[in-house]
């Protein structure tokens, strides 16, 4: 093992695959992580899991969770299918909460507050710690009034208020030069990667503070691909970033620290720089330099 | 036979594999038509017996007393070598105008022959209306609960097994418990308020299940993503679930709405009236609407054609009675289509 580490030349994994190459030009130039991949946020630890366990009836899916996620950063999780990161991604705004039989133990510290104690509003939560899902689901409504849904039900209907929201939402996912011409059809005209801009300003118009994002990449092309992970980027200057990912050269794409996760277990959690090219534990550099997952 | 045409993958018309492809077609095709064939001919048996009683061949080519009028006695009588036929009002109209003391004069009698069945048009359509609000509201209601909320414990899986076996089970019990409870121990008496609460128990189970399949058929990104918005479960539902699964539960009212129409055991002990001559807007106060007794077509069907003596003249109103009917239910049905249609343009997904 030691000597495969030497083999490494810093920067030859985070080589884009030849694919994307020609196609998307700007994707090298802006995911080439930086040698230092401090977080632009500094300290501020924004997403604090203590001793989490986790359990679906019997089953134990997550086992002693602990991991700090810092403000203004991008967080990625890998591992293999099964290994419990998208349970961990979804305790962050308790979205399991919604599968019967269920069970946390242990602490989500968000904002210095357990997200798990019994007086915590799940819906304000909710409101704080937004969410994008690995299938875009945009409604079957407008593209304006997918994005105005989140502040309706929160009681705010003011029209030139909705109408700010709406060309800064838009415009924050980089949708808007595409989609204010046609902001009263139908959201699900838009294409499959425009629908998961969509799901992002969807997310982003009630102003969380942190976005989870569970593979939003997965059923887009590599072209609709980059223009997200080019949005992530941009995202992270006002969010805190939380994605899961099956795709590792996203990951060190697009995030500044990678946690590696194996049978719901945290088993490293680093820059992302040291995960991919110089990881301590002997499984994650099998996942990483893809002998198995 | 050419060389050149002998290749493997030859069709050969006569293999028995082949045989027994065409022999299976033609069977399901003979039952399909056969199926066509009886439902044609009922209808059609009905419609061109019915016609006579419900459209005339002159202006206004329908029969309006028929259309507008309640049920009389029809008089038939011989009257300077002409047979008249006139129903009980005509008859002592017909009666003042000739100077003829009507009590006196003698004609063969008919009862219910005569006249016209609005009452019972009007009825159906109350009864219709009333119990689909009903039961859409509990159904849908119940539904909701039952898909959104509801654990799966081992109570609510003996609550739908219960809803499923209650659609099983005949109308003539709804019928009896529907007397046993509204009419007699809630003391509502025969009333219209009685049948809709009778007829929409016995659909309720249709409405409930349908419903509910509908609800779970909404995408769970629909659900997901207005929660993860900071959405209520209520507001979820309201706003996200309930629109997308409208036309389904629409869908499952049709069926409900033709039986409701149709079935004669809820309402004889509940609701319905076998003669009445009052309409029911003529009602004398508001309760009094609720709790009067209406007129209805598939019992009037039931009536004429088996509680009093049958006759040429008792078989026209039957026949025509049931035509309208028919157009009566088809005409609710085709409304609802006509709702499940614009809520499905409305909230396609």
């Amino acid at each position: 093992m030691m000597s495969q580490k030497n083999n490494f030349p810093p920067t030859l994994n985070f080589e884009i695959p030849a694919m994307s190459e020609q196609t998307i030009p700007t994707a090298r130039t802006i995911y080439r992580p930086t040698a230092t991949v401090q977080g632009p946020g500094g300290d501020k630890v924004s997403i604090e899991v203590r001793d989490l366990n986790f359990y679906y009836g019997e089953k134990q899916a997550l086992h002693g969770i602990n991991i700090s996620i810092l403000e203004h950063e991008v967080t990625a999780f890998i591992g293999p299918s099964g290994c419990g990161k998208s349970t961990l991604l979804r305790c962050m705004n308790r979205m399991n909460d919604l599968i019967d039989g269920t069970r946390a133990e242990g602490q989500i510290l968000i904002e210095g507050q357990n997200i798990y104690d019994k007086d915590v509003d799940v819906i304000e939560l909710r409101k704080h710690v937004g969410m994008v899902f690995q299938k875009s689901n945009p409604f079957p409504m407008s593209i304006y009034d997918n994005i105005t849904y989140g502040l309706k039900i929160q009681g705010r209907k003011k029209k030139r208020e909705l109408d700010e929201v709406v060309e800064k939402s838009l415009r924050g996912a980089a949708l808007w030069d595409e989609a204010k011409d046609r902001l009263h059809e139908s959201g699900l005209s838009l294409s499959g990667g425009q629908q998961q801009r969509l799901c992002i300003a969807r997310a982003i118009a009630v102003e969380p503070d942190i976005l989870l994002m569970d593979e939003p990449c997965s059923a887009l092309d590599p072209i609709a691909t980059a223009r997200v992970e080019e949005l992530i980027h941009e995202l992270k200057k006002t969010f805190t970033i939380v994605i899961v990912t099956h795709n590792m050269q996203q990951a060190a794409r697009v995030s500044d620290k990678t946690a590696f996760f194996y049978l719901g277990n945290l088993i490293e959690f680093n820059q992302t720089e040291q995960i991919f090219l110089n990881p301590s534990d002997a499984q994650t550099e099998a996942y990483v330099s893809g002998r198995f997952g | 036979m050419s060389e050149s045409k002998a290749h493997i993958f030859r069709h050969n018309p006569r293999s028995w594999t082949h045989r027994k492809e065409r022999i299976a077609m033609c069977f399901l095709r003979m039952m399909t038509y056969f199926i066509i064939f009886c439902a044609s001919y009922l209808f059609l048996d009905i419609a061109i017996k019915g016609a006579g009683t419900v459209f005339s061949s002159s202006f206004p080519f329908v029969n309006v007393e028929f259309l507008s009028g309640s049920p009389q006695t029809l008089h038939v009588f011989e009257w300077q070598g002409e047979k008249l036929e006139m129903s009980d009002a005509q008859f002592r109209a017909w009666a003042t105008a000739n100077a003829i003391d009507a009590a006196g004069f003698k004609t063969d009698t008919y009862a219910y022959s005569g006249g016209g069945i609005l009452p019972a048009i009007i009825g159906t359509v109350l009864l219709v209306i009333g119990s689909m609000i009903i039961a859409l509201v509990l159904g849908i209601l119940s539904a909701i609960y039952l898909s959104e909320y509801a654990r799966d414990t081992k109570f609510i899986r003996a609550i739908r097994l219960s809803i499923v076996n209650l659609a099983g089970v005949p109308s003539i019990v709804y019928g009896l418990f529907g007397m046993g409870l509204f009419v007699l121990y809630l003391g509502w008496g025969v009333s219209l308020i009685a049948g809709w609460f009778t007829l929409a128990f016995m659909v309720l189970p249709i409405i409930i299940t349908a419903s509910e399949q509908s609800l779970r058929a909404v995408p769970k990104g629909f659900r997901e993503g207005a929660l993860a918005l900071g959405a209520t479960k209520w507001q979820t539902i309201r706003t996200n679930v309930l629109p997308y699964a409208l036309p389904g539960i629409l869908t499952s009212s049709v069926l409900s709405v033709a039986r409701v129409a149709g079935e004669t055991a809820p309402i004889m002990f509940t609701a319905a009236y076998a003669m009445r001559d009052k309409m029911p807007w003529e009602a004398d106060s508001v309760t009094g609407f609720f709790t009067q007794g209406v007129m209805a077509l598939p019992y009037h069907i039931y009536v004429v054609s088996s509680k009093i003596p049958q006759n040429e003249y008792t078989a026209r109103m039957q026949y025509g009675t049931a035509l309208v009917f028919m157009i009566v239910v088809a005409s609710i049905a085709l409304l609802s289509i006509y709702l499940r249609q614009r809520a499905r343009e409305r909230y396609r997904w």
